[in-house]
């Protein structure tokens, strides 16, 4: 696999910044007038250390979109706003800066793919202009060196016959190659962070295969930090080293993707991971969690799991247990994980 | 259930087929009328499809997006007429009864949708929802009886019955497709076409409807033809499958024989693109090149040469037919032996 010149020449400087490349702290997310607002993200912290590729898993519901759309500066507010919560960038928080500064961030250093591909592509300009727009933003270079550019990202994404391509309009490609188009565009200034929200949910299963192997060459070729949002567990252990688990709202577990699989330490993660239909064993009953995910808000006391925890205890319902580290590779919010007896 | 169902026979029962399928196809000829003021291709939909569903089995129907899954359920409840071919349900020939004794028949066949969302009208209650299938076919006389056979459909899907005269948008997506079950199973059909029933919900509220799902066909004995794309739920609920490519079967059989010897190139792909939730298990992946063609220019030959890594010249040629690899274990290829690709 050779990669143009100038894209390799282009892989993000060396971070000169020591700490995680991201850090996530406390971030509380809300909707609605101050008041009656309810939370939808509560409480969350992460780090994602350069070079890292790591996975949000969860519950329809339970704030995934939210808390990367925030790293990005794009909840929409109103009726949205960040209650509480630091995101520092490199060491800078962003919720600190100026509104007017993300546009600069935003596709430069942080870039983001969405799940609808379609919804975020202009029907009526081509692929090529699109694109180049995307480098424009960012980067100074003449159009023809420009074009050449776009060429090479298209190829890298796997558009086959990118110089002829490059006038096409994205109805006149299949889902799965607009959404190589939507990766062309986000890796277009070798972005450090790249967030993928769900980028093969829309997508059938032999071209989500052809996707998560272009998110294997990114990775490898361009040495791109990932952030992967996705709710099927099987996506997330293909790409990932480290996985956060997010219900109602909280992250729940963190930890690397074989000791969650191996070992998990939250009731929920390991109901969710009971509940898996797998491809190798049949007939044995699918586990059910039983109940049904709270509504955001409603659970203004104790483990937002306890209604449906087959391990609660009477403390659970009073006193929310916070993200504690049970190994040094392994977090989980459970007040029975961690020792806590009846 | 002698819903008129005896009097209108006339093809033989075939000891446990239920449903029998021959030759069935659909061409959709107007697609959409005028574009840009061209006129859109005819689109073969679904192409030559044979095959039965048996009495209380669960047959699976898998392949991509757009192949003619939706559409081949929808012929088999003739909610769809097909351009050719017979279906014989419970030894009636669906496709030449009269409307009135299509109407009779449909109270013994019912469909289940992917959407709970659109397909429960939002302006009815629940128990009106539930009910309709009911009063269509005469089956409650009291407004009493009626909601003591609400109250009854709606515990068996577990659903409080409390929650009867709520509306749909009162419900999560789980709740909404316990509610599709309940309308479907209100009239003791004897098949059920369920459509992606599980494909919008969320994992655990997936595994308590497959549950559900199953539960019901043990007690009550009838079959599905189970629509889905997610090959790991068709192993959990199906007894057999087939899989579909550009609206023709290219294989079908039981689901051990499919899972553990796939013998068409394009399930042995598919098989092995599933990402298994399981880091240590890290398999040799077949990524097929390029996308799906689309039905309205079906390439020559077999339809899977464009994709297909071990394509011979013969396969642009001549359309390989359906025949048997296996006892019950049919595939649609020059080379169908069990993993024709090799790894
Ligand atoms: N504009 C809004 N007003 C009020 N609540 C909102 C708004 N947008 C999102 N929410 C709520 O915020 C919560 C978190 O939403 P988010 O989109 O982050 O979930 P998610 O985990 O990405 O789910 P999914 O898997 O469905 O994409 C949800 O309960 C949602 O209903
Ligand atoms: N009413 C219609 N008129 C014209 N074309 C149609 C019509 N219904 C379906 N088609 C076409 O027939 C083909 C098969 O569609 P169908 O909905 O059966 O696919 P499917 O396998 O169910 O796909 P999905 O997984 O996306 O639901 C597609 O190319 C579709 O565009
Ligand atoms: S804290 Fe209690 S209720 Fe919450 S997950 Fe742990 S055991 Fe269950
Ligand atoms: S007939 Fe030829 S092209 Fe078709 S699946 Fe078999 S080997 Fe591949
Ligand atoms: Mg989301
Ligand atoms: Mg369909």
């Amino acid at each position: 696999m050779t990669i143009a010149p100038s894209l390799s020449r282009q892989q993000p400087a060396a971070s000169v910044h020591p700490g995680p490349l991201l850090k996530v702290e406390d971030l509380s997310i809300e909707f609605g007038p101050k008041g009656t607002a309810v939370r939808v993200v509560e409480g969350v912290s992460f780090t994602i250390d350069t070079g890292a590729a790591v996975g949000i898993v969860g519950e329809s519901g339970s704030g995934k979109s939210m808390t990367s759309l925030a790293v990005m500066g794009l909840i929409p507010s109103p009726p949205g706003r960040i209650a509480t919560g630091r995101i520092l960038f490199e060491g800078v928080d962003l919720l600190g800066l100026p509104r007017s500064r993300m546009p600069e961030i935003r596709g430069r250093d942080i870039a983001m793919i969405f799940q609808e591909p379609m919804s975020s592509l202009n029907p009526v300009m081509t692929i090529g202009d699109q694109i180049g727009e995307a480098i424009k933003l960012h980067q100074k270079m003449g159009r023809e060196e420009r074009r050449q550019r776009v060429v090479e990202l298209l190829k890298l994404v796997g558009i086959p016959d990118p110089e002829r391509r490059l006038g096409a309009y994205p109805h006149q490609f299949s889902g799965g190659m607009r959404q190589r188009v939507m990766i062309a565009m986000a890796v277009a200034c070798n972005p450090k962070l790249l967030i993928a929200d769900e980028p093969t949910t829309a997508l059938d299963v032999t071209i989500q295969a052809q996707v998560l192997e272009l998110m294997h060459k990114i990775r490898r070729t361009l040495n791109t930090t990932i952030l992967l949002i996705s709710h099927d567990l099987g996506v997330i252990a293909d790409i990932c080293e480290r996985v956060i688990v997010m219900y109602a709202g909280k992250v729940v577990e963190d930890a690397d993707v074989k000791t969650i699989f191996r070992s998990p330490k939250h009731p929920y993660t390991r109901g969710l991971l009971q509940s898996i239909p797998r491809l190798k064993d049949e007939n044995t009953r699918l586990y059910q969690i039983p109940g049904m995910v709270p509504l955001p808000g409603t659970i203004k006391q104790g483990c937002p799991f306890f209604p449906r925890c087959p391990d609660r205890i009477d403390k659970c319902a009073r006193e929310t247990p916070p993200l504690l580290e049970i190994t040094p590779q392994q977090k989980a919010a459970c007040w029975v994980s961690a020792g806590a007896t009846s | 259930m002698g819903l008129g169902g005896g009097d209108v026979m006339n093809i033989a029962v075939t000891g446990d087929d239920l449903v029998v399928v021959r030759d069935v196809g659909k061409t959709f000829s107007e697609a959409g009328g005028l574009v840009f003021g061209r006129a859109q291709p005819s689109v073969r939909a679904v192409d030559g499809a044979s095959f039965e569903v048996k009495r209380g089995e669960t047959l699976a129907l898998v392949g991509e997006s757009g192949c003619g899954k939706s559409t081949l359920g929808r012929l088999l409840l003739r909610l769809i007429d097909a351009s050719e071919g017979e279906i014989a349900i419970d030894g009636v020939d669906i496709l030449r009864l009269s409307s009135n004794d299509m109407r009779q028949m449909r109270a013994r066949v019912q469909m289940i949708f992917q959407d709970p969302y659109g397909s429960l009208s939002p302006r009815r209650s629940v128990a009106k929802i539930i009910a309709e299938p009911l009063e269509i076919f005469g089956l409650v006389q009291s407004r009493k009886q009626r909601r003591d056979r609400v109250a009854e459909l709606m515990i068996q899907v577990g659903l409080s019955p409390t929650f009867m005269d709520r509306y749909p948008r009162q419900f999560s997506g789980g709740q909404r497709q316990r509610i599709g079950i309940a309308r479907a199973i209100a009239v003791d059909p004897q098949f059920i076409v369920a459509d992606e029933p599980v494909s919008a919900l969320d994992v655990s509220v997936q595994a308590q409807i497959v549950n559900l799902m199953q539960d019901l066909q043990k007690s009550r004995g009838f079959s599905y033809l189970f629509i889905a794309h997610d090959l790991s739920v068709v192993r959990h609920i199906a007894d057999r499958v087939a899989v579909m490519y550009l609206g023709r079967i290219v294989e079908i059989g039981p689901k051990r024989r499919i899972y553990d010897f796939p013998s068409h190139p394009y399930t042995q792909a598919l098989l092995s693109a599933v990402p298994e939730p399981d880091p240590e298990t890290r398999k040799s992946r077949i990524i097929l090149k390029g996308d799906v063609p689309s039905p309205a220019n079906d390439p020559t030959g077999c339809s899977f040469h464009t994709r297909c890594p071990i394509a011979q010249p013969i396969c642009r040629a001549e359309r390989p037919p359906l025949l048997e690899t296996a006892s019950g274990h049919l595939a649609a290829c020059h080379f169908a032996k069990p993993h024709p690709i090799p790894l």
